[in-house]
């Protein structure tokens, strides 16, 4: 039998899953009503923002939410506008955040839906466990991470989030809370529920299975390309060596060096790798946040001067180098050094621009970023990645074939020139990121996503009445 | 809703035959086609708008609308959010009337208040209350420079926009909290139907540039604004001249 490790003190474990006792004296979760925007910093409206501190208090939540329904939030990382529910009632997930169990043999881990990945990477490592799929930034929340299905850089080999969910605890919309797996009997609502954007129900509890990892570091090979067609050519071929891999690339240099950018591939680093210094303390959580950005950048920070400084100081900054040792910050979450950089932004906000396209379809890539350059639009962080296979659910983003992100700020065009990049991937038989999406039409999701209906039947047998709604799901036409 | 970029989904227009106001809903429909309430009087102009718009791919309904049928409003307006939100909501009916027969005729100048002022009163209640309870959404109210300072040529009814004016620019504030951009939108002269034969104003303009202007405002999120914009800064010099030399001025 496992030896379970690590115990976080938990008071209220043994009583999670059951009804509250009426006996019990009972305070009633927060509530205030506020203005919610997305990180893109686009689109805010009001609504009643709740904070429950249990599943009970959740339950209740949802048996009295109004009108215009309910929907859980985690910590606003989504670009645009899936935590919001306009008029309505947002849940403030961030109060139900225990870890309740990490078991260091097999991995597993038992914490609640508003656990951030960065404080479960900060319990886990001592007892040398990984979450296999961290995505540009630590402040995620579980909920938020399965509700998104969300991706990393090592998609190509450990896939997204869902994949790695043993079981989790969702609160439906008659207030009854239910424990689904991925093959247990209630299978299709659980792969509805992944990548569902909080709208079959909210998930107040996950059980997880991390990775076995000897130390924190990565070993690294940073190799500066000079051309697109070679970054990609370069992915395709040798991808599979690596744990980790992304394409980081310069969306203003044109000509020849068209597309010229910095492969970024890694391995867990074994404890052989290290430096007798970094070999005291292996598994050392090395993820420093320098600095939080003041919310003072006028519109237009970013032009094409300040885009071709920025393009070329990070083309520079990483010459090709193999096997270097890197830590957390260094490989994967460069922005989370920065608290809030969205507000670099300025006041009209950005938004970022996400799609993936079938592996055949690499040339879709060329002809986005020639569209962008056209238009006169500056993006300054330019993702470029190879996805491997998708999971079981209907509305997972993550399918074989190039994923591109960039970042624009709103401004004049570009209106225009995404309804035109939304026909390029479209046809391309590609589709958007709903957890990055905060402009498109309901057309193009259901020409995305062809099993949007499986889906909303799924949806609909269990929220009958739409009790869960944000203003995503309006925008897009989802429920 | 209103996305990132600002484009509505569904647009409700009271004053269904308003040159401006169909520019506006037009202006936005080419950008993408929406759900659209036009709330009118029916007629033929009313039925030509609603076929332009489909043509443009919108789903255009159309409503029973009398502006000086006060005790109707708060139903229409219910009625135009009962199909779902209104992402956007101008207030675009009006009346200019003969200024000389408004000042000296009792009722000419009772109906210029009521429709101009009374009935923009009643349905900016009813649409305030229904986007307080939305949690978003846009309302524009069309103003009028004529409001800004009362002239001896157009007094009456720049009035009732003095009024209009004043009602929406408190409701700006009155919505912000509730997630809701009420904007103001002072015109000058716009050749239209119902300026048809006065002599145009400087810096005279036309619906189609004012609907650019409604656009604009709605998708930045401006709670003020002129059409054309310069008159912004006429007007501020107009609102202090002294009133022996403001008589003498050719307005």
């Amino acid at each position: 039998m496992a030896q379970v490790l690590g115990r976080i003190a938990d008071a209220h474990e043994s009583a999670s899953f059951t009804p509250s006792v009426a006996w019990l004296p009972m305070t009633s979760p927060a509530s205030e009503t506020r203005t919610l925007h997305g990180w893109g910093r686009t689109a805010p409206t009001v609504a009643t923002v709740i904070t429950p501190r249990t599943p009970e208090e959740v339950a209740a939540a949802v048996k009295a939410a109004g009108r215009r329904g309910i929907i859980a939030r985690g910590l606003g990382r989504s670009y645009g506008d899936p935590a919001q529910n306009a008029g309505g009632t947002v849940l403030d997930m961030t109060g139900l955040a225990r870890i309740h169990s990490i078991d260091a043999d097999s991995g597993v881990v038992d914490l609640d839906a508003g656990v951030s990945l960065d404080t479960l990477m900060r319990q886990a490592l001592p007892f040398g466990l990984w979450v296999p799929v961290l995505p540009g930034t630590r402040q995620v929340t579980i909920g938020g991470a399965i509700g998104a299905d969300i991706h990393g850089k090592a998609h190509h080999v450990v896939g997204s989030f869902g994949n790695h969910v043993e079981a989790m605890t969702l609160v439906l919309a008659d207030g009854s809370i239910r424990e689904l797996t991925p093959e247990g009997p209630d299978a299709e609502l659980f792969w509805a529920t992944v990548g569902g954007m909080g709208l079959t129900g909210v998930i107040v509890r996950a059980r997880l299975k991390l990775h076995h990892v000897e130390t924190a570091y990565f070993k690294v090979d940073t190799e500066q390309i000079d051309n697109l067609a070679e970054l990609m050519e370069r992915q395709t071929r040798d991808d599979e060596k690596y744990a980790e891999s992304v394409s980081w690339f310069d969306a203003v240099t044109t000509g020849e060096h068209f597309g010229r950018g910095l492969l970024t591939r890694a391995n867990h680093a074994t404890l052989a790798d290290l430096t007798p210094k970094q070999r005291k303390n292996p598994l050392k959580f090395d993820a420093p946040q320098l600095l939080t950005v003041p919310d003072v950048f006028p519109p237009g920070m970013l032009n094409r001067v300040t885009g071709r400084l920025f393009s070329e100081l990070w083309y520079r900054k990483s010459p090709t180098k193999l096997g270097a040792i890197q830590n957390i910050t260094q490989f994967l979450h460069p922005l989370d050094i920065a608290g809030e950089w969205n507000r670099g932004y300025g006041p009209h906000g950005f938004l970022q621009y996400q799609f993936v396209v079938p592996p055949e379809r690499g040339d879709v890539i060329r002809t986005v970023l020639e569209r962008m350059t056209e238009a006169g639009q500056v993006s300054a962080l330019n993702v470029l990645k190879r996805f491997g296979e998708g999971n079981r659910a209907p509305l997972s983003f993550p399918k074989p074939g190039w994923t591109l992100c960039v970042d624009i700020p709103i401004g004049p065009g570009l209106n225009e020139l995404c309804e035109e990049l939304d026909r390029i991937v479209l046809d391309a038989g590609g589709r958007h990121y709903l957890a990055k999406e905060s402009r498109t039409t309901p057309e193009a999701i259901r020409r995305g996503y062809p099993r949007l209906e499986e889906w909303r039947a799924v949806r609909t047998a269990v929220d009958p009445a739409g009790v869960f709604a944000s203003d995503l799901a309006r925008r897009l036409e989802l429920i | 809703m209103i996305d990132a970029v600002g484009n509505p989904q569904s647009i409700l227009l009271l004053g269904g035959t308003s040159e401006i106001g169909l520019a506006a809903v037009e202006a936005f429909a080419s950008d993408r086609p929406m759900r659209v309430v036009l709330a009118a009087r029916p007629s033929q102009r009313l039925a030509d708008a609603k076929a332009r718009l489909e043509a443009k791919g919108c789903a255009v309904e159309t409503v029973d609308f009398d502006a000086k049928a006060l005790d109707t409003h708060t139903a229409i307006v219910d009625k135009a959010f009962a199909e779902g939100d209104v992402d956007v909501a101008i207030v675009a009916f009006g009346l200019l009337g003969d200024n000389e027969e408004a000042w000296t005729d009792t009722a000419k100048a009772v109906e210029l208040a009521q429709v101009n002022y009374t009935a923009a009163v009643s349905v900016g209640v009813a649409l305030g209350d229904r986007l307080k309870q939305q949690g978003h959404g846009s309302l524009v109210a069309l103003s009028s420079v004529a409001g800004e300072r009362a002239r001896r040529s157009n007094f009456v009814y720049g009035s009732t926009k003095a009024g209009l004016d004043a009602f929406y620019t408190g409701l700006t504030e009155a919505l912000r909290p509730f997630g809701v951009t009420v904007t103001v939108v002072r015109p000058g002269f716009v050749h239209t139907k119902m300026t048809e034969g006065l002599k145009p104003a400087p810096l005279s303009t036309t619906p189609e540039a004012v609907a650019e202007v409604i656009v604009h405002a709605v998708r930045t999120k401006q709670e003020l604004v002129w059409a054309p914009a310069p008159l912004r800064f006429v007007m501020s010099a107009l609102r202090h001249v002294p009133r022996p030399v403001f008589r003498r001025l050719p307005l």
